[in-house]
Formats: structure tokens, sequence, C-alpha cells
């Protein structure tokens, strides 16, 4: 990566919050109904009809807005951004413009690929505003017919832009990570990107090295991204688009309006988009309908109160009270607030966490990825995975049969202890196990042989038959004890 | 056309006590509607068999002696602005002349949980907008007075029904005048309560936080009857009062003792017609012998309130209008007609080879609302919207809207100030009586200015109410404005009560 150029990237992204009804009416939010059946005189903005605040709404909103450690102002108010289209009925969205709910937040990435050094993104605003509905154009019947389906109209949004902090698709995308990974942990949105919940624009330009001095290239806004690896591959492609571009043309920032650029997965470029529309002046001004809001010290401390604990501190705490490498701690975190909860209930109980999160990195996380399960859903219980755990370290469950063990609680429910005597593994007690060996090595002496002639590993031999005798044997014992048996023989 | 003559309070005591059915006053409005509504054109529409049917359900229910709300059996009409589920709605527009909202207005639901006979809908300015009726789409409501003139606007359909002794009860709208301003020039009473005391559901917005909605009558008691009934908090709108409503009508007839009524000089300065300033002192002297203290006051931001008004009224109401865009509901354009001119154009400009007119020129969604909005607006709408577009434009905000809301908080402090002396503030509802329709058509400014001494109450969100006064020698009413504190019905319907029931100014009808 030895570009002559450094990558600005700046995102907006729109999150849905998990209202079960709408920002300005009672109507639904569930996804995926009929067109046009979750909407009411309100959203669909009919003459005389007026909004009333979701307070579940602003509660959220405040929610995140306290996780993402923003200001919150003494007074915010709603404001109408207005231009024409067919799926914004009113002819205005209601927005925020000049007093925005909460401002210059922050969130903390870093990767454990190492492609990045860990940063601060700086947020500059975070603010509720109702989504519009959606266009359905009818190409293929080359007639230009749109149909508006309603439904989307007035559902909560937040808007989340960020300072231009991001220096590579690779930095955008772990922004992105990380931020849907704070919001299903303080429970404000599903963040499903194929339903929508979770929308990004970027702003994008370079600054070009040049013999001259540092120069900037015009801003894009790319849109049109509909995963976190449209994202990544968008930039990828717009980056040396706009180098190709300015060595062209050396049209630098202020010498052409901001272009919007569409992302065209399939093919995989940006196409530039009507540029007509960049013009447009939205005219904001104070929605008279709504009253301005003002937030409590305690509203604000009991959103505070309400979020538990956010991913960058479970990291560090998994690292530091349970000696996590930072890897298993990113992997434990990421995989969402219940199978951290699992993790820490296991740890506790068997008191030691780094072979807990080997168990629930490894095995766990393999059985809830075949079966399609939740963590809730996996029969196994903390308590029954840490009783396992405990009984391995004190030998009680030979090392070699945990996983059958593990296997057959997963499959039956069973606890760690019935699992065991359904397999008939009992624990062999010492005098047993010498006993046995001492037969195992008087019976081959050509193995021992080999071994006190140097052959170590032919004593793979002598604890092959061990289990083959005895299943519940812990093979590094037989091990020890024959080579003490054959070394005796000197 | 005797029963026609009594207010609506004396009505509702013959109602209750069965000397009078609601079937046989309703007949008796319709019968008036039919014989004169011709020449006035107050009503848009009536819907005679519905109201009767109403009134025979009331009586049916009141032989029953089954419980009755306050207005049982009372006719009320109501401007054209007001939502009534599946009934025709058209604000006086094209735009909405076939829209049936699906939902009722708070206020219609109030009026028909009051058991009132909706007897039909008022004509008025186009969305409100209009200071003389003359701006209805459908058409010109003349002053039962002289109808030559105009009954004032933009509630001049409620208020001409009143005067000609249509209906004993009507609904106006009032966002910078339009329920106080007819009311003066018909003659009748009209009030607009504080900002937030009446619902604003349902009623199509013209201008958000001036809107409010309020009753028309042909005396004060009788407004203290309706505006009870509409008043109260109302969960769907955000800027609605969570306050008590007091029983006005309990106490509207009991006179303030040591009232203290302010009068603003300013209000009496160049340009208030001889005879309208004659009546109105006249009118503080009547005060003064019922015991008020009458002082002179001062209001000097007054004099800003119409151009603060038409820089805030005409911004709302841009964006408030800008639903109106053919796409969802209401008129939209000829689409064959629009097609086929667009097509035209473009073969022009290919011909021309103009590329850049072939760029600019409009896709079939744009034009689409341009014809839908430039054919479904009349120009009084139309040149508000371009007031009110270039007011929040870019560049412009701070110089117009946002100057004009710093000047509409000194009008409201004007107001405290005055309010610390006095309780009511009385002075002139218009400069002159009314005027001769089609007189001020080709002068919007002047008709702007017609709003002088209505439109600070609005600005400043306290209420205002017009009762009769006097008369010109030519006939015409002249009308009395008082206004009070925010909240204060209660004290200035008592107010205006006491000079009432001094007077006789609201007895007198028009001779139709």
């Amino acid at each position: 990566m030895n570009e002559p150029y450094t990558t600005i990237i700046g995102l907006e992204v729109h999150v849905q919050l998990a209202t079960a009804s709408k920002l300005f009416c009672g109507c639904s939010t569930k996804f995926g109904a009929e067109p046009n059946t979750q909407t009411c005189p309100v959203c669909i903005g009919m003459p005389g009809t007026l909004p009333v605040m979701n307070l579940h709404a602003v509660e959220l909103a405040l929610r995140t807005a306290v996780a993402l450690d923003c200001e919150i102002p003494p007074r915010t108010k709603w404001d109408r951004k207005q231009y024409y289209y067919p799926d914004l009925p009113k002819g205005y969205q209601i927005s925020q413009y000049d007093l925005p709910m909460s401002h210059d937040g922050r969130l903390e990435i870093s990767d454990t690929k190492g492609r990045f050094e860990p940063k601060t993104v700086r947020l500059i605003r975070a603010h509720l505003e109702e989504d519009a509905g959606k266009s359905l154009h009818d190409e293929a019947a080359g007639k230009g017919d749109s149909l508006i389906d309603l439904n989307r109209t007035g559902t909560p949004l937040l808007e989340i832009v960020t300072e231009p902090d991001l220096r590579s698709s690779a930095e955008a995308a772990v922004f992105l990570r990380e931020l849907r990974l704070l919001l299903t942990y303080i429970a404000v949105s599903d963040c499903n990107m194929q339903e929508g919940s979770l929308r990004v624009d970027a702003n994008i330009n370079l600054h070009i090295d040049t013999a001259a001095g540092k120069v900037a290239t015009p801003i894009v806004e790319v849109k049109n991204m509909n995963s976190f690896r449209a994202v990544e591959r968008a930039l990828d492609c717009e980056a040396p688009r706009q180098y190709r571009e300015w060595q062209e043309t050396r049209r630098v920032l202020g010498q052409s309006p901001k272009q919007t650029r569409g992302w065209d997965d399939a093919a995989g470029v940006t196409r530039a988009q009507r540029s007509k529309e960049e013009s447009s002046d939205y005219r904001y001004f104070p929605d008279p309908d709504l009253n301005p809001v003002s937030f409590t010290a305690e509203e604000i401390s009991r959103a505070r109160g309400s979020l538990g604990e956010l991913p960058a501190t479970l990291r560090q705490r998994l690292e530091g009270e349970y000696s996590l490498p930072a890897y298993d701690a990113d992997v434990l975190v990421n995989q969402g607030r219940p199978v951290v909860a699992y993790f820490l209930a296991v740890a506790d109980d068997c008191h030691d966490g780094k072979v807990a999160a080997n168990w629930i990195t490894q095995d766990v996380l393999r059985v809830l990825k075949k079966r399609n399960l939740s963590i809730d859903e996996l029969p196994v219980s903390s308590s029954a995975i840490a009783e396992m755990i405990v009984r391995i370290k004190s030998g009680e469950l030979p090392a070699a049969r945990a996983r059958d063990v593990f296997q057959a609680m997963v499959d039956t429910g069973v606890d760690v202890g019935q699992a065991m005597s359904a397999l008939g593994i009992a624990s062999v007690d010492d005098s047993e196990l010498v006993a046995l060996c001492q037969h195992i090595v008087a019976a081959n002496p050509k193995v021992a042989a080999d071994v006190r002639g140097g052959k170590a590993q032919a004593i793979g031999a002598l604890v092959g038959q061990a289990k083959k005798s005895n299943p519940n044997v812990n093979p590094n014992r037989v091990r020890e004890i024959c080579l003490e048996l054959i070394g005796a023989q000197d | 056309m005797s029963i026609l003559q009594r207010t609506a309070c004396e009505l509702v005591g013959s109602l209750r006590r069965g000397e009078l059915s609601s079937a046989e006053l309703t007949q008796a409005c319709l019968d008036r509607i039919r014989a004169v509504d011709g020449q006035v054109g107050a009503f848009l529409r009536v819907d005679e068999q519905r109201a009767l049917e109403q009134a025979e359900a009331i009586d049916q229910r009141r032989a029953k002696k089954q419980a009755l709300g306050p207005l049982a059996g009372l006719p009320v009409a109501v401007k054209d602005v007001l939502c009534e589920r599946g009934e025709l709605t058209t604000c006086a527009s094209r735009m909405l002349a076939d829209f049936r909202p699906p939902y009722d207005s708070t206020v219609v639901a109030k009026l028909k949980a009051a058991d009132a006979v909706l007897l039909g809908r008022t004509n008025m300015d186009e969305f409100a907008m209009g200071g003389s009726t003359e701006n209805s789409a459908f058409q010109v409501t003349h002053n039962p007075w002289d109808l030559a003139r105009t009954p004032g606007g933009s509630s001049g359909g409620s208020a001409a029904c009143i005067a000609a002794g249509m209906t004993p009860l009507a609904i106006g709208t009032d966002t910078g005048g339009s329920i106080r301003q007819p009311a003066g020039l018909c003659g009748v009473v009209g009030m607009k309560p504080t900002y937030g005391r009446v619902s604003r559901y349902g009623l199509v917005a013209f201008a958000s936080s001036l809107d409010q909605v309020g009753p028309m009558t042909h005396s004060v008691e009788d407004a203290a009857l309706l505006v009870e009934v509409i008043a109260g908090h109302d969960p769907r709108d955000s800027t609605s009062l969570d306050e008590p409503v007091p029983q006005y009508s309990a106490t509207v007839n009991e006179p303030l003792a040591g009232l203290r009524i302010g009068f603003a000089k300013e209000h009496f300065a160049e340009g208030l017609d001889a005879e309208v300033d004659q009546a109105v002192r006249a009118a503080l002297e009547e005060y003064e012998s019922l015991g008020a203290k009458v002082e002179e006051i001062s209001l000097p931001h007054g004099k800003h309130g119409v151009a603060t008004y038409y820089v805030i009224a005409p911004s709302e109401a841009s964006s408030n209008l800008a639903r109106y865009d053919g796409a969802h509901y209401g008129y939209r354009t000829d689409e064959q007609e629009m097609l086929i001119e667009l097509a035209a154009q473009r073969k022009q400009l290919q011909a021309a080879g103009d590329q850049r007119g072939l760029d600019n020129l409009d896709s079939a969604l744009v034009r689409m609302y341009r014809r839908t909005r430039a054919e479904g607006f009349g120009p009084e709408v139309k040149r508000r919207i371009m007031l009110g577009t270039y007011s929040l434009s870019a560049g412009y905000y701070d110089a117009y809207y946002l100057k004009a809301l710093k000047v509409r908080r000194q009008i409201r402090q004007d107001y405290d100030r005055a309010f610390e002396k006095v309780d009511l503030i009385a002075g002139p509802i218009t400069a002159s009586p009314a005027f001769k329709l089609g007189e001020m058509t080709d002068d919007p400014l002047a008709m702007y200015l017609v709003d002088l001494y209505t439109v600070s109450a609005n600005l400043a969100g306290i209420p205002g109410l017009c009762l009769p006064c006097g008369f010109t020698k030519a006939g015409l009413p002249i009308g009395l404005q008082l206004q009070a504190r925010a909240l204060d019905e209660e004290r200035l319907l008592r107010g205006a009560r006491m000079y009432e029931q001094a007077t006789d100014w609201h007895k007198k009808r028009a001779p139709l």
C-alpha cells in the first residue's frame, strides 16, 4: 500500500431504532408487511394530521448518544427538511438541523489483524429523524411507472455522522462493525443491513502529495452500499478512481460541486448519479408542530445507567481480569452480549478464564454455527460446561475424552456426570494404571528396547495398547509411567 | 324567522324544555339557507337530509330522556377547513375539491360528541389565506348587511351565515384574524382562543404556529357555550395545552368588578376610519360607566405585526402546503396532456439542437408536480408559497424568518408588559368597515394591511374576541376587539359579556 495519496473517509450511518411503532404515530415498524398496510393518516401526511413524538424512540436515541460519548445539549428541537419526492408524502422530512440531540461523540477502533493502529473516530453528531417510504421503479415496463410503499415512512432513524477520520476501507469496515456491535449491545437496533435497519453512505476524497504540496480531490458521496463488504469494495474502488480522475483533470476540491456516486455491486464500480439534486436547498426551519425537548441530568444519567458494560470495556476486562489474549477477548465480545455473559458464568464457575475461553471460542461457537443456534438455545448450560472443565482439570475426566463428553452433553442435554457414565468414563486411579503399564511394558520388550535405544516415539505403541485395554486411561500419564518403568529397567 | 333571531343559549333552553324540537330548528335553518344563501353564498355545501336525520335522532333521544351533550340539537356550520370522516373537506381549493378525509378533526369529533347538528360547510378564502373570502376557488360570499361588500375572511362564510340568521352557531379558524375580522365586518361575535387551547388535529394547516379554531355566534354568551365544547387538551396535538377548561358558560354572565381595560394609543392613529374611531371610543366610555378603569397603554412593536406575520405565516404555509403535489391524494394534472406537452417540448429542443434546454427539461415527475400545483392552487396561495419559500431559502433565512421570530418575541413582550397594568386590551378590529367586493383584489398589500389590528394576538398566542359595538351611518357593523392574557378566556368572555349586556348592537339582524 504505497499510494501517493492518503484516503480521507467520513461516514453517515442511518440506524433504524428498535421501536414497536413509528416516530410520530402508532403504526407498526415491522419489516416485510404487504405494501401500504402499515400506514395511517399521520404517517402518510394527510391534511390536518399532526406528529406526536414517540418517547421510546427518544429514549433509544439518547441511550445511543451517551454510549457514543456524545455531548447532550440542554435543548434540542425538530426541523423540517424540505424536498419533493413521492416517497416523502408531507413534502418534508422531520429531522434535526442546527440543534441535534447529541454531538461530539467518539468511538475507538482497533484491528486484531494489525492493519492499522488503534484510533479514535470522532463523531460530529447523532440526531433523530423520520424515514421516508420506498419507491419501486418499474423500469421493465418502460413507461417509467413507479410504485410507492409508505410502510417505512415515519420509522425512527438515528443518523450518526463521523468526522473524516477514517483513512482506509479497512478502518471504515472495522468502524462499522464496532458501531453495529455497540448498537446491538445496547439493544437500540437490530442493525439488519438486508432489511435496511442500518444504512451507510460514505464521503471520500484524497489528499495527494505533489511537488507543489498537498492537494485535495473533490469530495464524492458514495451511496447504495448494502453490506459492510460492499462498503470496503466501494471505497477500494473509489479511491484509485479519484486518483485517476485527478491525474486526468487535475481538478481539486472546490473546483467542482460535490458529486454523488452509486455503488454497483455486481459490476464492482461506482457510477455518477444525477448531480442536479446536489444544488438543493432544503429550507430547514423549526417544525412548529413539535415542541423542543430538554433532557434533564437525571434522564441522561438514567440513560447512561441503562447501557450495561460496553464492548470496549468488556474486552479490557476479559484481558485484565480473565487473562485472555486480545484475540480471544475480541472473538468473545464480538459474539455479542449473551455469549460474553455465558463465558463469564463459565469462567467464574471453573476459575479458569483461559480454558473457558478455549472451550467457548472453539467448541461452543462451532456447535452454535453448525446448528444455527443462539447461545440461549444451546442445550448445555454454563454451569454444566464449568463442571466439565473442573473435572478435566482434576483429572477426573480424561482430557482425551472431554470432546466426546461435550458432544454427548450437546446431543442429549445431560450433565457432565451423566455423560461420563453414559460413555463409561470413570477415572482410573494411579496404582491401577501403574499395574497396567507394568503389564504392557513386560509384554513388549522390543518396544522397551527401542525406546531405550533412543526411538522415543516408539512409546506410542504402548500408550495405544493401554487405551485399548482401558479407554479411560490418561494417555499422558500412561506415557509418563511407561517411560519411568522402561528407564527403571536400565 | 323568529326562532332564528334567538341566541343559541336561548334555543338550547327551549330545546331542553321541549318547547322546540331540534328538527323544527334545523328545518328553520335549512329554510332560511334556501331563502337567502343564494344571495349570500355562505355555504359551500349543505346536507339537508343528514342534518335533519341528526336532529331527529337527538329529538328521539331527548324523548327517551337519554343523556345529551351540551349542544344537543343545535345546528352548527363548520368552516370547510376542518376534517370530517368521509365528508368532503375542500379548504375552498381546487386542490382538495374531491378530498374526503378518513378521520374526524378533534373539533368535529367534539361537536358530534356534544350532539350538535352538523348543518354544512362554509365558504372561506382558499386554505384560509385572505381577508375577504374572495380567494375561494368556488364562490364569492357576500356581506349580509350589504351584498356588494365583503363579509371579511378567511372565515367569511361562517360570519355571513350567522349574520344572515342561517344558523345559531358556526366554527371558524383564525391565523391572523380570520375569525375576528369577519365577525367585525358582519356584526357577529367571533373569538380566537389562546394558541393551544383548541386542538389543531384535523384542522388543515395554514400556519401551524398561529392557527386556532374558535366560535362564531350571535352573542358572547353563545361563544362561551361553543368554545367550552371545542376546547381542551388533545394528545394528538403536541402544541395543545394540557390545562383544564373552565366552565365558561357558567360564569360568562357574571360582571367583573374592578376591571382594568387598556387601549393602545397606536391603535387610534392615522388611517382609522372616523366612524370606527368614534364607536370604539364610545365603547370605552361604556366600560367606564360600567365601573371599569380605562387607561392608555402602548404596544410599540405592533406596527411591525403585519410585516412579521407575512414572513412567518407564508414560511410555514410554504412547508405545510408542500404535501399537495398530486402524488397521493387531491388534484392531479391531466397526465396524458402533460406527457404530450413534454414530448412536444423535447422534440422542439431536439430540432433546435438545444442540448442545454434538453438537460434542463423537467422529468415527468417534476412536470407533474409543476402542473398540479399551478392548476390546483389559486393566485393568493401561490403568492404566499412563493413569499414563504423565499423567506426560508439559504441566504435569506436570517434576514427574514429569523428576524421575524425575534420581532414576534418583542410583540409578545409588549403584551406581557401591558397585561401587568390591565386585564383586557380594547380597540378596533379593522380600520374601516366592510369594503366592497373586488375593491382590493388587485392590491394584495392593501389587503394584507387590513390585518393590522388582528395579527398581533396570533403572533403572541393570546386570545382575542370581536363583538359588535355600533354601525356606520350607511348601516355597516363596527366591531370592538378585546384581547386578554394567554389562557384568560374566562375574563375575556365575562368582560365582553358585560358590554354586550349593556348594549343592543348584537341584537340587530341583517336586513335580508
